[in-house]
C-alpha cells in the first residue's frame, strides 16, 4: 500500500517537474560533451545565478495575478538604467552610489509599473503581447532620452559619459569610474553583520516601546510573540560580539565572498536544522500520524547533497567558487518576502484576480487596482534586478542592456517548469540554474560537436525563444480545451 | 427590537427606454420566512433582483422608482457592497468560487482573517498577514451551520457540483449580520438528491432567522418549502399569497394565464391540417446545448402548418432548434421532406432545406460589420452558390443582381435604413431581426425555424413579424417551426403549441387550450 | 425602444464618426507624415527624388503588408508571424542563388533580364511551396490556440527564425557569394543579388521624370506593377465565395459554422496565403534592396508589416486592401524621408529616425491592441 503511494508520489513528481528534468539531462549531456571543468563551470554558474535570479524573481507576482509573463519588465530595467546614469552624473560613489541609484529607481519603476498596469488594465487578455509591444515603443523613448534629452536638452558636461558632440549618452558607461562595479558583491560581511545587527535591535526595542506606549500585552509566545525576535537577534548579538573578540572570525568576516562549499555547507546546515525542527515538530508535538514524508525526503537530500561535495572533482568546482554574499543573500530575502507577500491579504487578493476576475469582483476586490499593484512590484522589483546585473557587470551597455533581459528571465522561468498562469520561487531558482548552465555549456558543447562556438550560441537562443512559444502554445492550447469541457458540462 | 419585516419593496417601477418592465411591484419579507418569486422568464424577476442589490446596470438605465426598506430602515442601494453592507446576499445560480482555493479560502474570499504586521502599519491593511488557523474556525462553524461535514481545508477544484453551491451557501452564512438571503434558480444545476438536500439547508438556514427569497421554475419544490409566494408576469405583480391558500395548478395558472390576443389571423388552412402530410419527423432528439440541453424530444411537424415549441427557459425548447441545425451537438433521428439529417456534417440542415433564424441575433444570426445586402445573401451565396457570377473562371459577387434583390426584400419587410449598403450593427433590434428573417428566406427553405423571433425588439416590429410568418404559411404554404417564450404569441399564429419541460415534450396543446393546461405542462408537473 | 428612421446620417455625424474610427494616433501619423514633406521642401532637399524613393520602398514592402489582410481576415489577427513564410522565401532564394551558381539557368544567359526574372521565378515557386507547407502547419498550430494568436505568431516567429540561424549555419552549399569568405562557416549574413534577381523588377520598365534642372523622380515601373496586381488579386478574393466565407469565418465564427462553414479550415487557408504572401513578398523586397539579409534580419519584420496595415486603417479584426496601399506608402514614406532630413536638421542626432519608427510601429500597435477587447 505504501509503495504505492511512493511511487504514485513519484510519478507525480517526474510529471511535475518534466521541463526542468528534461532540461537537467540536456544540461548533463552538454556538460559531458563540453568537457568543461567543473571548477570553471561550477564558478560561472554561481556568477551568472547571482546576477539573473533577483530579475527572474520579478515575474512571480504578474503571473500569479493573472497577468502572464511580463514582457513589460524591460520598463523597470530601463528606470534602473535611466537612475544609474542619472547617479553617475551626480558623482555618486561605491555602494552608496548603488543604493542610491536603487532609491531613484524606485520613483521611476513605480510610474513605469502604474503606467503598463494602466495599459494592461485596457487590453485584458493581450497583456504579453502588449508587453512585448511596450517594451520596444518605450525603447524608442528611452533611446531619445538618453541620444537628445541628455546632452542636447540637458546640457551635462562629463566627457566619460557623453559622445564627444556633447550631445546623447555614450555607448558604454563604465561603473568603474564611480567604484560602483560590484559595490554590492564586495560588501564585507563583517558590515552586513553589523548593520544586521543593530537594525533588529532597533527593531526589537521600537516593537517594545510600540506595545508599551499602546498598553499592549508584551506576550512572549504565540502568534504576536516577542519569540520570533529574539530567535533573530540573540544569534546575531552572538556573531557581533564574537567578531570583536575572536580575530580570526573577524577576519573571517572581513571577506566579502564565501568559498562555494562553504556556502554549500552553511546552506545544508541550515536546511538539516530546518526540517529536523519540521519533523519533530510534525511527529512529536502536533502528532500526526503516518510517515512524514516531506522532512525525511528533504533530509535524505541533504545528505547526498553534501556526500556529492564530498566528491573530489565536485569539491575542487565548489572550491573555486566565490559567491558573493550580500546579493545571494538580497536574492534569498527576496524569496522569503515574496513566500510572506503571497500570505497577505493583498497577496491572496492577487491569487484570486489571477484565478477568475469575475469571482474577485463580486467578492469586492477592485481588481483593476490589484492589477495595477502587480505591475508596479515587477517592475520594482526589476529595477532592482537590473541594479544588481549592472553593478556586477561593471559596464552599462547604454542602449542594450536592457533589451533582452525579459526573453532570457522569461525563458529561464519557464525552465524552472513555470507556466503562464503558474510560477513559485521554486520555479525561478531551479529555472536560473538550468537555463544558465545550458547558457555556459551549449557553445563550448557545439565547438566540440560541430567544431564551432557559433552553432551553441545559435542553439540556446533557439531555446531560449522556443521554450517561449510552446509556454505560451500550451497555456492557451489548455485555455481552448477547458473552455470547451466547460461549454460541453454547462 | 424586532422588526416585523426584514424587507419591504414599494411600488418598485422600472422602464428600460420606453419599455416597462416592472410596474408598481410591492412585496414585504418576514424574517425566516422563506419567500418564493415566481414568475416566466423576462416577467422582471432578475430586475428587480438587480435592483435589490444595487447593480450598476440598473443606475446605468435611468434609475427606479420605489423605496426599498431594511429592517424598516430606507435604503438607496448605489452599489452591491451597499446591498452587502446592509445584510443582503446572493447564492449565485453559476457559482462564484476559486477552484484553486481551499473551501476555507473560498468561504472567506474577499473577507480574509488578518493580524498586523510592520508593513501593513505603513501601508494599510492590504499588508496584514492572513490569520489562516482563524479562517478555518470561521469556515467550519459555517459550514457546521449548514449541516456540512466535509472538511474545510479540501480544494473546491473536483468537488461535486452539489457541495460547491454549499460552499457558496456557507459564504453568504460567514458574512456577519446576514439578514436575506436571495437564491438564484439554485436547483438548476442540481441532481435531485442533491436539491432535496438544499431545501433542507434553506429551511435550516431559514428557522435561524434569515429570511430568503427563493427564486425557481420548479413548482413542486416552491410548495415544500416555501411560506408565501409572489408571482409576476410582464413586470406586474399578479398575485402574492401564503402557500398554504393555494395550488400548483393555480400558481402554473398565473404564471403563464393571459387572454389570448388573436391579433393575426390564423383561419383558412388549420382546417385541412388534420389531412396534411407529415414532414418532419423528430425522433428521440438529444442535443447537448448548455443550459439548454434536450433529453429525447420526439414530434411531429405536418406540411404547411405553424408548429409552435413553448416552455420555460432552461427546459430545452431553445435547445431543440439549435440541434436540429447542428450548432451544438446533437443525436437522434430527424427526417425533413424524407431526408435525414446527418448531424456529423456541418451545415447539413441547411443543404436539406431548412432555414434557420437564431435566437442569438447578434451572435450566429449577423455578420454585424457587414452591410445589410451583404447579410440578407450570404448563405443563399456560400450554400447555395446563388448571386455569384463567373468573371473568366473566377466566381465573384454579383452586385447588382444582390442589390436589386436586397431594395426588393427591404421593401417587402419594411427594414428601417437609410441604404442596403448600412451596416448590420447600426439598424435596431427590430431590423436586424427583419434581416435575419430576410436571409432565412433567401435560401428558398422547404422548412422555416424561427427560435424567439421577437425577443427585444419593439411591437410594431414585433407584429409585423408575426403577422409574415402567418402570411408565408396561409399564402406559400411554408411549413415553419416556431420557438418562443411568449405564450401569447405563440397561441396568437400557431397551430399547435408543444411544451418542453425537462428536455422532453410535455404535451402538444392546441392554442385554445386552457391557461391550466399549459401551465401545468410547463411546470413540468403533468409527469 | 425607438422607432429608427429612414433618415441617413447628416454629413457632420458621418465626418465626426469617420474621424473617431481612424483614431487619434493615426492622425498625428498623418500630421507627422505632411510635416515631414514640407520640412523637407522648407530645407531645400530634393523632394521628387525623395518621393522616387518612398514609392520604390512602397512596392518593396507591399506585398509583406499584403500578407496581413488574409490573416486578419480569417480571424487570427495581424500575423506576427509571417516571419514564418519570409524565411520559407529566404530559403527559396538561396537556393535559386545556389542554381544559378551551378549553372542551371545557364541555357538564358544570354538575356539578362530573362536570366534574373528566371532566378526571381525560381525562388518564389521553391519559396511559396516551402511556405505553403510551413503555412498549413503553422496554421493548424494557431487553431488549437484561439484567443492568444498574436503572442504565439511572435514567438513562433522569433522560434523559426532562430531555428533557421543553425540551417544557414549548416546547409551545404556551393555557391561563393553565399558563403562566408575563409576561415568562417556556413553562409553569409548579408550577400549581394547583382548577379541573381537584384533589381530586376525595379529596372522593369523603369522611367524618370523630371522636375526642373536637378531634380527627378525615379518610378519603378516594374516592382509596382507587380505590387498592384498582387493587391488586386487580394481584392477580388474578398469578393469571391471562397473570399466572403473566409472573411466570415474570421469576424463571426459561430455565424459561419451556423451557415456550414468550417472555420478551421477557413483559418488555415487565411493563415497559409498569409505565410505565401510573405515568401513572395521577401523575394520582392530582396530584388529591390538588391542584397539578402540571413539570420536575425528578419525577426523584427512582422512589427513593422503589422504597423504598416495598421496605420492604414485596419484593426485587428478588419483589414481591407485599401488599407494596405495607404498605410504603407505613410509608413515607408515617413522613415524614407526623415532619414535625409534629420541629417539635415539635427546632425547630432542620427538615431532619431530609428527611434521614430520604434515609436510609430510599436505605439499603433500598441493602440490597436487597447481598442480591441480581449484576444
Amino acid at each position: 500500500m505504501s509503495r504505492q503511494i511512493l511511487t504514485e508520489k513519484l510519478l507525480a513528481f517526474f510529471f511535475e517537474n518534466k521541463v526542468a528534468l528534461m532540461f537537467s539531462i540536456i544540461c548533463l549531456a552538454a556538460f559531458f560533451v563540453s568537457g568543461m571543468s567543473t571548477s570553471l563551470f561550477f564558478g560561472e554558474l554561481a556568477t551568472r545565478f547571482g546576477r539573473n535570479s533577483f530579475l527572474v524573481l520579478s515575474l512571480l507576482i504578474p503571473v500569479i495575478a493573472g497577468l502572464g509573463l511580463n514582457f513589460g519588465m524591460v520598463l523597470g530595467a530601463m528606470a534602473a538604467q535611466i537612475s544609474i546614469f542619472l547617479i553617475i552624473v551626480w558623482g555618486g560613489i561605491g555602494t552608496f552610489g548603488v543604493f542610491a541609484a536603487a532609491t531613484v529607481a524606485t520613483p521611476i519603476a513605480v510610474l513605469f509599473g502604474y503606467l503598463v498596469g494602466k495599459m494592461f488594465n485596457s487590453m485584458k487578455g493581450s497583456e504579453m503581447i502588449g508587453g512585448m509591444v511596450t517594451g520596444f515603443f518605450a525603447d524608442g523613448f528611452y533611446q531619445f532620452l538618453f541620444l537628445f534629452v541628455f546632452g542636447g536638452l540637458i546640457p551635462i558636461a562629463n566627457e566619460r559619459l557623453m559622445t564627444s558632440t556633447g550631445v546623447g549618452v555614450l555607448n558604454a558607461v563604465d561603473l568603474d569610474g564611480n567604484y560602483m562595479r560590484q559595490a554590492l558583491d564586495n560588501v564585507p560581511m563583517l558590515n552586513i553583520l553589523d548593520v544586521a545587527f543593530w537594525a533588529v535591535l532597533i527593531f526589537t526595542v521600537a516593537t517594545v516601546i510600540f506595545k508599551l506606549i499602546k498598553k499592549q500585552p508584551l506576550e512572549m509566545f504565540g502568534s504576536k510573540g516577542l519569540i520570533k525576535l529574539l530567535v533573530v537577534l540573540i544569534p546575531l548579538a552572538l556573531a557581533y560580539l564574537l567578531s570583536f573578540i575572536f580575530m580570526p572570525f573577524h577576519y573571517f568576516l572581513y571577506q566579502d565572498r564565501l568559498v562555494g562549499w562553504m556556502a554549500v555547507d552553511i546552506a545544508l546546515i541550515g536546511m538539516a536544522l530546518y526540517w529536523v525542527y519540521r519533523l519533530v515538530r510534525e511527529k512529536f508535538i502536533e502528532k500526526q500520524p503516518g510517515v512524514p514524508f516531506k522532512p525525511v525526503a528533504y533530509l535524505v537530500l541533504v545528505i547526498i547533497l553534501y556526500l556529492l561535495t564530498l566528491h573530489p572533482e565536485i569539491y575542487a568546482g565548489l572550491n573555486h567558487v566565490q559567491i558573493p554574499v550580500l546579493t545571494y543573500l538580497l536574492i534569498v530575502g527576496l524569496c522569503f518576502l515574496i513566500k510572506w507577500f503571497m500570505n497577505t491579504r493583498l497577496g491572496q487578493n492577487m491569487r484570486t484576480v489571477g484565478q477568475n476576475r469575475a469571482v474577485a469582483t463580486a467578492a469586492g476586490i477592485n481588481v483593476d487596482r490589484t492589477r495595477i499593484i502587480a505591475m508596479i512590484l515587477s517592475t520594482l522589483l526589476a529595477a532592482y534586478g537590473q541594479i544588481i546585473v549592472l553593478q556586477n557587470f561593471g559596464v552599462m551597455i547604454t542602449y542594450g542592456s536592457h533589451l533582452n533581459i525579459a526573453l532570457y528571465a522569461i525563458a529561464a522561468l519557464l525552465v524552472g517548469g513555470a507556466t503562464v498562469s503558474r510560477a513559485s520561487v521554486k520555479h525561478a531558482l531551479t529555472g536560473v540554474i538550468l537555463f544558465h548552465a545550458l547558457f555556459i555549456l551549449a557553445p563550448i558543447a557545439g565547438t566540440q560537436l560541430m567544431g564551432s562556438a557559433l552553432i551553441g550560441e545559435y542553439f540556446r537562443m533557439f531555446v531560449a525563444y522556443a521554450i517561449i512559444a510552446v509556454a505560451l502554445i500550451m497555456h492557451a492550447w489548455q485555455r481552448t480545451k477547458s473552455n470547451k469541457a466547460k461549454s460541453a458540462t454547462a | 427590537m424586532q422588526d416585523e419585516y426584514v424587507l419591504e419593496l414599494e411600488h418598485i417601477r422600472k422602464e428600460y427606454g420606453e419599455n416597462v418592465v416592472l410596474n408598481d411591484v410591492s412585496l414585504k419579507v418576514k424574517p425566516g420566512e422563506i419567500y418564493a418569486l415566481l414568475g416566466e422568464n423576462g416577467a422582471g424577476k432578475s430586475t428587480l433582483m438587480n435592483i435589490l442589490f444595487g447593480m450598476t446596470v440598473i443606475r446605468d438605465t435611468g434609475g427606479y422608482g420605489g423605496s426599498i426598506k431594511v429592517s424598516g430602515q430606507e435604503m438607496k442601494f448605489i452599489a452591491p457592497t451597499d446591498a452587502l453592507a446592509a445584510g443582503i446576499g446572493m447564492v449565485h445560480q453559476e457559482f462564484m468560487l476559486i477552484p484553486g482555493f481551499t473551501i476555507a479560502e473560498n468561504i472567506k474570499l474577499g473577507r480574509e482573517e488578518t493580524n498586523p504586521t510592520v508593513l501593513s502599519r505603513i501601508f494599510g491593511k492590504s499588508m496584514e498577514q492572513l490569520d489562516r488557523e482563524k479562517m478555518d474556525q470561521d469556515a467550519r462553524r459555517s459550514l457546521d451551520a449548514i449541516g456540512m461535514s466535509i472538511e474545510e481545508h479540501v480544494m473546491v477544484a473536483g468537488l461535486p457540483v452539489g457541495y460547491m453551491q454549499f460552499v457558496e451557501i456557507a459564504r453568504e452564512i460567514d458574512k456577519l449580520n446576514i439578514k436575506l438571503l436571495v437564491f438564484d434558480e439554485p436547483t438548476a444545476v442540481l441532481t435531485e438528491s442533491e436539491a432535496s438536500k438544499l431545501l433542507e439547508v434553506m429551511q435550516l438556514i431559514a428557522s435561524k432567522g434569515i429570511a430568503i427569497i427563493f427564486i425557481t421554475h420548479r413548482l413542486s419544490e416552491v410548495m415544500e418549502v416555501a411560506k408565501t409566494m409572489t408571482v409576476l408576469r410582464d413586470g406586474e405583480l399578479v398575485a402574492s399569497k401564503p402557500i398554504a391558500e393555494t395550488s400548483m395548478t393555480e400558481i402554473a395558472e398565473l404564471m403563464v394565464g393571459r387572454a389570448v390576443s388573436s391579433t393575426v389571423d390564423s383561419e383558412g388552412a388549420s382546417t385541412d391540417l388534420e389531412n396534411a402530410d407529415v414532414v418532419v419527423e423528430v425522433r428521440d432528439l438529444h442535443v447537448a446545448m448548455p443550459g439548454e440541453t434536450v433529453h429525447g424530444a420526439t414530434f411531429d411537424v405536418r406540411r404547411g402548418e405553424i408548429f409552435g415549441i413553448g416552455g420555460l427557459a432552461g427546459q430545452g425548447k431553445v435547445g431543440i432548434a439549435n440541434g436540429i441545425n447542428g450548432l451544438f451537438p446533437a443525436h437522434g433521428t430527424v427526417t425533413v421532406f424524407g431526408q435525414e439529417l446527418n448531424f456529423s456534417k456541418l451545415g447539413d440542415a441547411l443543404h436539406k432545406g431548412i432555414s434557420f433564424v437564431s435566437e442569438d441575433r447578434r451572435g450566429v444570426g449577423l455578420l454585424l460589420e457587414e452591410s445589410i445586402a451583404h447579410n440578407i445573401v450570404f448563405r443563399a451565396m456560400t450554400i447555395n452558390r446563388e448571386y455569384l457570377r463567373n468573371y473568366g473562371g473566377m466566381k465573384l459577387l454579383n452586385q447588382r443582381q444582390i442589390d436589386n434583390y436586397a431594395d426588393k426584400m427591404i421593401e417587402l419587410l419594411d427594414i428601417r435604413c437609410y441604404s442596403k449598403k448600412q451596416r448590420v450593427g447600426t439598424l435596431s433590434g427590430g431590423n436586424q431581426q427583419k434581416v435575419c428573417l430576410a436571409a432565412a428566406l433567401t435560401m428558398k427553405p422547404q422548412l422555416l425555424i424561427v427560435s424567439e423571433p421577437t425577443r427585444g425588439i419593439d411591437i410594431g416590429a414585433k407584429e409585423l413579424i408575426l403577422d409574415y410568418l402567418a402570411k408565408l404559411r396561409r399564402e406559400e404554404g411554408l411549413t415553419i417551426i416556431m420557438i418562443s417564450s411568449e405564450l401569447s404569441e405563440l397561441r396568437s399564429i400557431c397551430d399547435r403549441i408543444a411544451i418542453v419541460a425537462d428536455g422532453k415534450i410535455a404535451g402538444i396543446l392546441q392554442p385554445d387550450a386552457s391557461d391550466a393546461d399549459f401551465g401545468l405542462a410547463m411546470s413540468a408537473a403533468l409527469k | 425602444m425607438t422607432i429608427s428612421k429612414r433618415e441617413a446620417p447628416s454629413f457632420l455625424q458621418v465626418a465626426q464618426k469617420t474621424l473617431s474610427d481612424f483614431g487619434l494616433p493615426r492622425i498625428i501619423i498623418m500630421s507627422t507624415f505632411i510635416l515631414l514633406l514640407v520640412l523637407s521642401w522648407v530645407n531645400g532637399m530634393n523632394v521628387p527624388s525623395l518621393f522616387g524613393d518612398v514609392l520604390r520602398r512602397w512596392g518593396m514592402f507591399g506585398i509583406l503588408v499584403l500578407a496581413m489582410v488574409p490573416g486578419i481576415r480569417c480571424g487570427i489577427g495581424p500575423n506576427f508571424g509571417v516571419t514564418v513564410g519570409i524565411t520559407g522565401g529566404l530559403l527559396g532564394a538561396v537556393l535559386s542563388v545556389e542554381m544559378r551558381y551551378i549553372g542551371m539557368f545557364d541555357f538564358i544567359a544570354h538575356n539578362p533580364t530573362l536570366f534574373g526574372l528566371t532566378g526571381a521565378f525560381v525562388a518564389i515557386i521553391i519559396g511559396v511551396s516551402v511556405a505553403t507547407v510551413m503555412g498549413i502547419l503553422y496554421g493548424m498550430l494557431l487553431n488549437k490556440v484561439k484567443g492568444s494568436e498574436m503572442a504565439v505568431s511572435v514567438y513562433v516567429g522569433f522560434s523559426v527564425v532562430n531555428l533557421f540561424n543553425m540551417v544557414w549555419f549548416l546547409i551545404p552549399l556551393t555557391a561563393s557569394i553565399l558563403l562566408f569568405p575563409a576561415g568562417g562557416q556556413g553562409l553569409r549574413l548579408l550577400f549581394n543579388l547583382r548577379d541573381d534577381f537584384g533589381g530586376v523588377l525595379n529596372n522593369l520598365g523603369q522611367f524618370r521624370i523630371y522636375f526642373g534642372e536637378h531634380n527627378s523622380m525615379n518610378v519603378p515601373t516594374g516592382l509596382l506593377v507587380v505590387f498592384f496586381i498582387c493587391c488586386i488579386c487580394m481584392w477580388l478574393f474578398t469578393k469571391s465565395r471562397l473570399g466572403m466565407m473566409m472573411t466570415a469565418a474570421g469576424s463571426n465564427p459561430e455565424y459561419a459554422r451556423a451557415s456550414g462553414i468550417n472555420v478551421e479550415k477557413m483559418r488555415i487557408l487565411g493563415t497559409t496565403i498569409s505565410t505565401a504572401l510573405g515568401a513572395l513578398g521577401i523575394i520582392v523586397y530582396a530584388q529591390s534592396f538588391g542584397f539578402i539579409q540571413l539570420y536575425n534580419a528578419p525577426q523584427w519584420m512582422g512589427f513593422l508589416l503589422v504597423a504598416a496595415v495598421l496605420i492604414g486603417g485596419a484593426s485587428i479584426r478588419r483589414a481591407r486592401v485599401f488599407d494596405v496601399l495607404l498605410g504603407t506608402f505613410m509608413l515607408q514614406g515617413i522613415l524614407t524621408i526623415a532619414l535625409p532630413l534629420i541629417n539635415v536638421m539635427l546632425p547630432d542626432v542620427p538615431a532619431l529616425p530609428e527611434i521614430l519608427r520604434l515609436i510609430i510601429t510599436n505605439g499603433i500597435i500598441l493602440y490597436a491592441l487597447s481598442k480591441a477587447k480581449g484576444g
